[in-house]
């Protein structure tokens, strides 16, 4: 009897934390691979409609964002009412600047991979079509004719 | 001898990595949006290059008018509408299984005219969308599942080619007013 109770003493073993680097190393990696981070602060409100009938966007690098919706924060709201406005990048804008818009994000991309430019419109759903049709109208001028309208997964009733 | 021993590095204590690698590991958690963008895509035609009309007549019973007024409500081929009926009534439109005369002549010829208000509400409008949408991509199923025995999504890309051909998506969607009317 005292024999055992001699080898197992009290103390724990310590355990080897020499892998443990490594392990973080890995989720880290995973997580900088994942990672989207936003590069547009948002200044209106979006809250997507949701669809079924959904695709994913592929190659996020040739996507440009077109934000419409009200102004969400109080302080907005008190200078440019709450009327929906259009977002491109970080400011609000308006529609004669979006060949602007799409002139930039056109420069910013191989000239081969223009044709593969999508818009995804990122639209409040409380928004009325009259504007869409505008920035649809403008984007079809311009040739940028693949659009996305964003949406969210989800069946008729959530709506 | 004791040059030999100063060349050898002396080691680094990497007690710390775990540290830094910690602190890099929850920045990306905190600026991970997991969430992928999704949505529903199309694909706008081009502008006319010049004022001239289309000549190419289509048929009026190959034509599926839907029309959203500034209250969401729905008019489909001068009938009011719910959007539950909205996706079964274009399938049938579209297919026309039984070859009524006032449906499509087939699915190749059938285009879905859509149009809507300045005040219809972007929900209803993508909901609209989404509906007709389903409609082409449930037909595509069947037509998939009963040719090659798998769903659209699984086919190869002359399959999927062939089925395309079979029900080409045609949803037209009716310029603003003020602009030249087509269809």
């Amino acid at each position: 009897m005292a024999k055992f109770k001699k080898k197992g003493g009290k103390s724990t073993p310590s355990i080897n934390t020499a892998s443990l680097p490594d392990i973080v190393f890995m989720l880290l990696f995973f997580f900088m691979v994942t990672t989207v981070i936003r590069d547009a602060s948002l200044k209106v409100r979006v809250q997507t409609p949701n669809a079924t009938e959904i695709q994913k966007l592929e190659k996020k690098s040739l996507v440009s964002y077109i934000y419409i919706g009200p102004p969400n924060s109080e302080a907005l709201r008190k200078t440019f009412g709450t009327e929906p406005r259009i977002q491109l990048n970080d400011s609000y804008a308006s529609l004669n600047d979006i060949p602007q818009f799409i002139e930039m994000e056109r420069k910013a991309r191989d000239e081969r991979e223009v044709p593969l430019m999508t818009t995804s419109l990122k639209v409040d759903k409380e928004t009325k079509m009259g504007i869409v049709s505008d920035v649809k109208q403008e984007l079809r001028k311009l040739n940028a004719l693949k659009i996305n309208y964003s949406t969210k997964k989800g069946g008729l009733k959530d709506n | 001898m004791a040059k030999k021993k100063s060349r050898s590095t002396p080691e680094i204590n990497a007690g710390s990595m775990a540290d830094i690698a910690f602190l890099l590991l929850i920045f990306f958690i905190v600026a991970t949006t997991m969430d992928v963008d999704s949505g529903i895509t199309t694909k706008l035609p081009p502008m006319p290059e010049d004022e001239q009309q289309d000549d190419s007549e289509i048929k009026d019973r190959n034509v599926f008018t839907v029309l959203v007024n500034a209250n969401d409500q729905i008019l489909v081929e001068g009938n009011w509408e719910d959007i539950r009926n909205m996706r079964k009534l274009a399938k049938d439109f579209v297919a026309n299984p039984q070859q009524k005369a006032n449906l499509s002549e087939n699915p190749q010829v059938a285009v879905i005219s859509l149009q809507n208000d300045r005040g219809t509400s972007y929900n209803m409008y993508i909901q609209v969308q989404n509906e007709l949408k389903a409609a082409y991509n449930e037909l595509r199923d069947e037509a998939s599942r009963s040719k090659f025995g798998k769903l659209f999504a699984d086919l190869s890309d002359d399959q999927r080619q062939e089925i395309q051909e079979m029900y080409p998506i045609k949803i037209s969607e009716a310029e603003p007013k003020d602009v030249s009317k087509s269809n």
